[in-house]
């Protein structure tokens, strides 16, 4: 963790194909929002969203790094991979695209509702992909004033 | 109903106690898959699935599910119980089909 002037920061490393520690930042961060008093409707909005981005780290990318900022009004999600990278964009945000493999199917995800989970639970969504560099996704979700 | 309540029914098996006895379940929700029931599992919710990882649980504690119902006599293996155990999540295990069981938590709300 550290401080900037308005923000409180943590860095995660997600490790490709560690299903055992899955979920395990989405709920570090889950924790904090709660202590912080942030509304429930947010906290649960943070919570799909950064799941869905730490399971595709885990089935999709060689790893990364997820960096969370805290602000008073805000948390900004910053997810990185070392790649793969997708090829399509556009096709891999539809609801029901998915490339996981079986054995990742027979653990109950490739539902391909990961991105389209993470954009419709972020205020503010952006993505960018470049095969054989990695991809990097940021979420920015809003508290809802007390 | 609370946690304690249905524990008190004695409808399904107890696999973990979460210690949640005093969460209120609002009722009951059927999904095996995890990105499904990530993003639709309601808060306070009966889980009946036949998912029976510890991703499951990841999901049901982030979901903040109220229980967790292993349905179709699958079984949960150790790494499953201690799981469930440190996340202090609720879980039964029951052998009816997951219609069946979420029915018949549904009539004891």
């Amino acid at each position: 963790m550290s401080f900037s002037n308005d923000s409180l920061h943590f860095q995660y490393v997600v490790s490709k194909d560690d299903f055992t520690h899955a979920g395990s930042a989405s709920s570090d961060v889950k924790n904090k929002l709660k202590k912080m008093n942030v509304d429930a409707a947010a906290v649960r909005k943070v919570s799909i969203a950064m799941y869905e981005g730490e399971i595709n780290m885990i089935i999709h990318a060689y790893g990364g790094t997820i960096d969370v900022d805290i602000y008073e009004d805000r948390i900004v999600m910053c997810l990185k991979d070392t790649g793969p990278g997708i090829a399509n964009i556009e096709e891999a945000m539809q609801e029901g695209f998915s490339t996981a493999p079986a054995d990742v199917i027979n653990l109950g995800f490739g539902a391909g509702m990961g991105l389209p989970n993470m954009r419709s639970n972020s205020d503010e969504f952006n993505i960018e992909s470049e095969v054989g560099v990695g991809t990097t996704v940021t979420m920015t979700i809003y508290f809802n004033p007390a | 109903m609370t946690v304690s309540e249905l524990i008190d029914k004695n409808i399904f098996t107890l696999l973990n106690d979460g210690g949640n006895h005093d969460t209120a379940l609002k009722g009951c929700y059927c999904c095996d898959l995890l990105s499904i029931a990530m993003g639709h599992a309601p808060e306070g919710c009966i889980w009946v699935t036949v998912m029976n990882n510890v991703n499951t649980l990841a999901v049901a504690s982030l979901a903040e599910c109220g229980c967790v119902v292993l349905a179709c006599d699958v079984v949960a293996d150790d790494a499953f119980l201690a799981k469930a155990k440190e996340q202090n999540i609720t879980v039964f295990k029951t052998d009816l089909p997951v219609f069946d069981a979420a029915l018949k938590a549904h009539e004891c709300l």
